[in-house]
């Protein structure tokens, strides 16, 4: 047994108790997931175990690394253990922008080993390798990494002294979901390598279940249960229910037809030339009919929130068709846009940052209606009318964001896209910067809206629960182009494209996502596709030379020389 | 407000009140003559002398004060008023407008403003200095202000506006101008400083106030010969203390206005 903490209780002044008489041990090599929604007492029993609480934290109890009691100690006498037997990897990698990683890490080696310089940067470039980052590129800065690099670099420092236990809090948060197995994948190489036991706390249950032996679950402040992992599958899940149902018979309230938008990129300050353009979205078509929800999925920087703009924009764009209501956006008078906007609404990601903080509910949820002539003497009881329809109370109309939960502010950008009554709702990650409680209020209040006034939805999320419980057809996008389209369940039940299995069933993808600016020959995935590594010379030859086409059927189509299932499979 | 800022409001209350309020216990006009005093030291009858042509300096310095503080807190008005209009235009529609805007102002970056101010200040008399000393101080301002624009246009509550159909005007006074109101605020009070100034060096030289009209200008032109005697120093002293005054209260509301950029 390497870690044991009894009864640890975390008190703040005020008496706000965050962990409450919480007890567990784990072993040599083992790996114990600790589960629970933000807010359950997670973050504060991995700082309570570090010793890193501020001062006014009141901890009672005992944690025993390796039989020695940690509690009550100095923080001078802690921090000869800390980092050395027992490392943490924090949620966002905490690392010094103005340093290259190799001395980083470097430095997390001889804060604790005596050895010389040059032995720690050796020792650097190691641990770099065991995490799969090349050793040239230990004299990167941080910022050239990406967010999965980095995260891997603080778990080559965590490990950089062969601790016998690695707290992780929350290591996979805001990365992407193939990225989050890579790092996944690393966290376990670093313990089959070191024996470090792991404590892995995380709110996302998906993590956990192929990576734990153990799980803890907590729930205000204390353990609800504890177990094998199997335990999970009891756990109720967001998933909705898995029927397939067959797509309706309605009028396309959206149509987008190689939809291109390129960035251009210049160098040079004196004469500035273009040097080539950033492929943002690169030919993307899909339709959205009448009270149809449409998820767009992909990694972040694949091109998803950029073709949502292209649509808000209701202007011609660079290449291709975007048809709202039946009206080719290229073709409209300045009027006809405007009378358009009623149609089109959005709801942003955050929504401290989508509200005026200047401004009162009332006023942000009127605005929209003042911009089109609505009468002002109604005003008044329209908003009243949209607050209850997103399930707040009349007296929130006279207060300031400020004065507002998150899940509140959401629900009154909510109001503010509906005050027009929109056709088509264009959700930007509508739940990615909520709580896990409030997210489950806000996609029923999103599901409830879509049944009652008949919305179609187009969203772009990156939580796969989220799109799983809300979609009726899901998009998959990569490189600026959507590689897979279908009805959610068949897609995740049987993924064609290999991109779609890696992302949808969190296998790690070897290497980045490609540049943007000079995407790779022939098909856009190949440098990372698992399926193209296995495939003999000619069908390989033929992912080098052809870009794929999606398949002719809009309502099932994928854009791969070699889909995993389907008619073509069989060719 | 901090103590630097509650000293500058106070201290410019005050020369303000001494300005204004001055003349009404002066037992001297400043457009009277004495002919019995020319050129003497302060005494009873001319509590800070007279000039050589026999008028009261005391009476000359207030009206001289009055001047300058309407030039110059009128052009800092003028100046950063043009500066928001054109900074938020020029930031917000962008393209061929953004373009024209800039290099508009660019071009006035680069005449040399004492000439064109000495060409053009005689024609209208002491009400064209202000709008004239304006149209040369708004450039940099407004560079700033169209800046602060490019990254207030694209903040999600300014789209979610125009994404319901908010036209650009209102969206402007609604969404951005609040953005940007500290720095005008501030800037406005650091130009009258500088307007200030300007318009008291111009009226020095003879390009600005023209007699028989008086600035804090020319009443220290006047003393010119007389630099060691006093009373002509105070009207030099006036005219610090006020570029101090309006100097402190625009540190003071940067100091208060700075850290709500974005706090609520």
């Amino acid at each position: 047994m390497v870690l044991k903490v009894t009864d640890l209780t975390v008190g703040y002044t005020g008496g706000v108790r965050a962990v409450r008489g919480v007890s567990f041990t784990v072993g040599v090599g083992e790996v114990l997931g600790v589960v629970g929604e933000s807010g359950a007492g997670k973050t504060a029993l991995a700082l309570a175990v570090m010793g890193l609480l501020p001062d006014g934290a009141d901890v009672t109890g005992s944690v025993r690394l390796r039989g020695d009691e940690l509690i009550g100690r100095s923080d001078a006498e802690l921090s000869r253990v800390r980092g050395k037997d027992l490392a943490m990897v924090f949620q966002e990698s905490a690392l010094t922008p103005v340093r290259t990683v190799g001395d980083q890490v470097a430095e997390a080696v001889r804060a604790h080993a005596k050895v010389t310089r040059a032995a720690a940067r050796a020792r650097a470039v190691e641990l770099l390798d065991l995490v799969g980052i090349a050793a040239g590129r230990a004299r990167s800065y941080p910022h050239e990494f990406s967010g999965g690099m980095r995260q891997r670099v603080m778990i080559a420092m965590a490990i950089a002294n062969s601790p016998g236990v690695i707290l992780a809090d929350e290591p996979t948060a805001g990365l992407d979901a193939t990225v989050q197995a890579q790092v996944l994948d690393v966290l376990r190489t670093a313990k089959d390598t070191t024996g470090a036991a792991i404590v892995l706390i995380t709110h996302d249950l998906g993590l956990v279940e192929g990576f734990a032996d153990r799980v803890m679950v907590m729930r205000a402040g204390r353990i609800a249960e504890t177990g094998p992992v199997e335990l999970l599958r009891s756990i109720p899940r967001m998933d909705g229910e898995n029927v397939s149902r067959p797509r309706p018979e309605r009028p396309a309230v959206l149509r987008v037809d190689g939809l291109v938008r390129h960035y251009p990129v210049f160098q040079g300050t004196l004469l500035r030339r273009r040097v080539g353009s950033v492929r943002a979205v690169d030919g993307v078509a899909f339709d959205v009919r009448e009270g149809e929800t449409l998820a767009l999925v992909g990694e972040s920087g694949c091109g998803k929130t950029t073709t949502l703009m292209e649509i808000l924009r209701l202007s011609q764009p660079q290449k291709g068709r975007v048809v709202v209501l039946g009206q080719d956006t290229a073709s409209l008078s300045a009027a006809r846009r405007k009378a358009l906007r009623r149609d089109v609404q959005v709801v942003f990601q955050d929504p401290v940052a989508s509200l005026n903080p200047r401004m009162r509910v009332a006023d942000i949820i009127a605005e929209p209606l003042t911009a089109h002539g609505f009468p002002s003497s109604l005003t008044g009881s329209r908003v009243t009318g949209l607050l209850e329809l997103v399930g707040l109370k009349a007296d929130h109309a006279r207060r300031y964001p400020h004065a507002l939960s998150g899940g509140q502010k959401q629900r009154v950008a909510i109001a503010r896209a509906l005050a027009l009554e929109p056709r088509l709702l264009l959700l930007d990650e509508p739940v990615s910067a909520l709580d896990a409680s409030m997210q489950a209020g806000i996609l029923t209040l999103l599901e409830s809206l879509r049944d009652r006034l008949g919305l179609a939805y187009l969203l772009v999320a990156h939580d796969l629960a989220v799109v799983r419980r809300i979609a009726d057809r899901i998009a998959v996008m990569h490189m600026g182009r959507i590689v897979e389209v279908g009805p959610t369940h068949d897609v995740y039940d049987t993924p064609a494209h290999p991109y779609t299995r890696a992302l949808l069933q969190r296998v790690p993808l070897r290497g980045d996502p490609p540049d943007p600016m000079s995407p790779p020959a022939g098909c856009r995935f190949r440098t990372r596709c698992p399926r193209y590594v296995t495939l003999a010379g000619q069908d390989a030859r033929l992912c080098d030379e052809q870009d794929p086409e999606p398949s002719k059927d809009p309502d099932r189509s994928v854009a791969c020389h070699h889909p995993l299932v389907g008619a073509e499979a069989n060719q | 407000m901090t103590r630097r800022g509650a000293v500058g409001l106070v201290l410019l209350v005050s020369v303000f009140a001494l300005a204004f309020a001055g003349p009404l216990v002066s037992p001297w006009r400043w457009d009277e003559i004495d002919f019995t005093a020319f050129g003497q030291g302060p005494s009873a009858r001319h509590w800070l002398g007279t000039t050589q042509s026999g008028r009261d300096v005391f009476a000359l310095t207030l009206r001289g004060a009055q001047k300058s503080l309407v030039i110059g807190l009128l052009a800092a008005l003028l100046s950063t008023g043009l500066a928001a209009v054109v900074g938020t235009i020029a930031g917000f529609v962008g393209g061929l407008l953004d373009q024209a805007l800039m290099w508009g102002a660019d071009l006035l970056l680069v005449l040399p403003p004492l000439l064109v101010v000495a060409v053009l200040a005689p024609g209208g008399g002491w009400p064209m200095l202000a709008p004239v000393l304006a149209a040369f101080m708004w450039m940099l301002t407004a560079r700033v202000v169209r800046a602060m624009t490019l990254s207030a246009r694209e903040r999600e509550y300014v789209l979610a506006a125009r994404f319901a159909g908010l036209g650009a005007p209102r969206a402007i006074v609604r969404h951005v101008l609040p953005q940007v109101a500290s720095l005008l605020i501030v800037d406005a009070s650091l130009t009258a400083g500088v307007a200030i100034t300007a318009e008291g060096g111009l009226s020095f030289l003879g390009l600005g106030v023209r007699p028989p009209d008086v600035s804090l200008g020319t009443v220290i032109a006047d003393g010119r010969g007389a630099v060691a005697t006093w009373p002509f120093m105070a009207a030099a002293g006036l005219l610090v203390l006020i570029v101090l005054a309006v100097n402190l209260l625009g540190d003071g509301l940067r100091d208060v206005l700075d850290p709500l950029q974005d706090g609520r």
